[in-house]
């Protein structure tokens, strides 16, 4: 607890693979939660398409 | 009899997707917050372990990662069984939404691991039993994937990607009792063991935290991709049209 702030970003030498670590985690779920997302999004939009078409062809439409 | 209703209602997507979609920012909330004390105290609370020093450290990215790698697998597997027994369509959409989100955490304890090995046993990678038993889930959940998308069908690919889930199961165990049955270089469990944790409280806390939230936050993201493939599969018009037209 008592150790300086660049103290604390060198890690006692460890800081690359600490903060790749780390980083890599950052990275990864920030991915998962834009991709999760993205997914919701486009299969509302394929079933707002479906029930469209849907209601089109109740109507006799092309 | 009445202790079938829930199980009835588990298979209503409509009900399934309405409950996911409730308990998702509460999972959230509580992950961030979990994940942030976890983070904090592994990093700046907690002191440098007396052999590993700072490196340790990573530790609080990497078991939780590797614990939610064979949780998620587990998930998937169940849910595909489920599915396949009980023809049940909203256990294969949750074994389908578990797939991606296990293997980007079965990514991750494998890179982690890699980035934590390097210092301490001096190597990036070695063809050891916990290792190697590692990347085979990591294929696994890549197979797993490959094969939902080779079929156009959506029942066909839940039945077939299903099977593979289910066979796939065996490595779990295989994965968590590596480092018994075999001659490893992994260290042994700190945490997940009969006896006592091997670390004082104050490297423990944040580390169960870190559990905890890595779990709530695949959880989070598991009821967001649930809701994606169960929209998905559903032709049913009129509460899918409740639905969309919310928006």
């Amino acid at each position: 607890m008592d150790r300086t702030f660049t103290e604390f970003l060198a890690m006692g030498g460890y800081a690359p693979y600490v903060w790749a670590s780390y980083g890599a985690w950052c990275l990864v779920m920030l991915l998962n939660i834009l991709g999760a997302r993205q997914a919701l999004d486009s299969a509302m939009e394929q079933a707002r398409r479906r029930l469209v078409m849907r209601d089109g062809d109740e109507r006799g439409a092309p | 009899m009445a202790t079938w209703t829930w199980f009835h209602r588990l298979a209503s997507p409509p009900y399934v997707y309405r409950t996911a979609a409730t308990l998702t920012p509460w999972f959230a909330v509580v992950a961030a917050l979990a994940i942030g004390y976890g983070f904090f105290g592994g990093l700046v609370l907690a002191p440098p372990d007396y052999q590993q020093k700072d490196a340790f450290r990573i530790i609080y990215v990497h078991a939780p990662s590797a614990w939610l790698s064979l949780l998620a697998y587990t998930t998937l597997a169940v849910a595909a069984a489920v599915g396949l027994v009980w023809r049940m369509k909203v256990a294969h959409a949750v074994a389908a939404a578990a797939a991606p989100i296990g293997a980007s955490f079965t990514f991750l304890a494998l890179l982690t691991g890699s980035l934590w090995g390097k210092p301490m046993w001096g190597t990036w990678w070695t063809w050891d039993a916990r290792l190697t038993s590692e990347l085979i889930l990591l294929f696994l959940y890549l197979g797993y994937m490959a094969l939902r998308s080779a079929f156009d069908d959506r029942q066909r690919a839940d039945r077939a990607s299903a099977v593979l889930a289910v066979v796939g199961v065996v490595n779990v165990p295989i994965i968590h009792f590596s480092v018994t049955w075999w001659n490893s270089l992994h260290q042994g469990s700190t945490v997940m063991k009969l006896a006592k944790p091997s670390m004082p409280g104050s490297m423990l806390w944040p580390l169960l935290a870190s559990f905890l939230g890595f779990t709530l936050l695949f959880a989070a993201l598991l009821c967001v991709r649930l809701r994606a493939e169960i929209l998905e599969r559903e032709r049913q018009a009129s509460w899918l049209k409740s639905i969309v037209e919310k928006r």
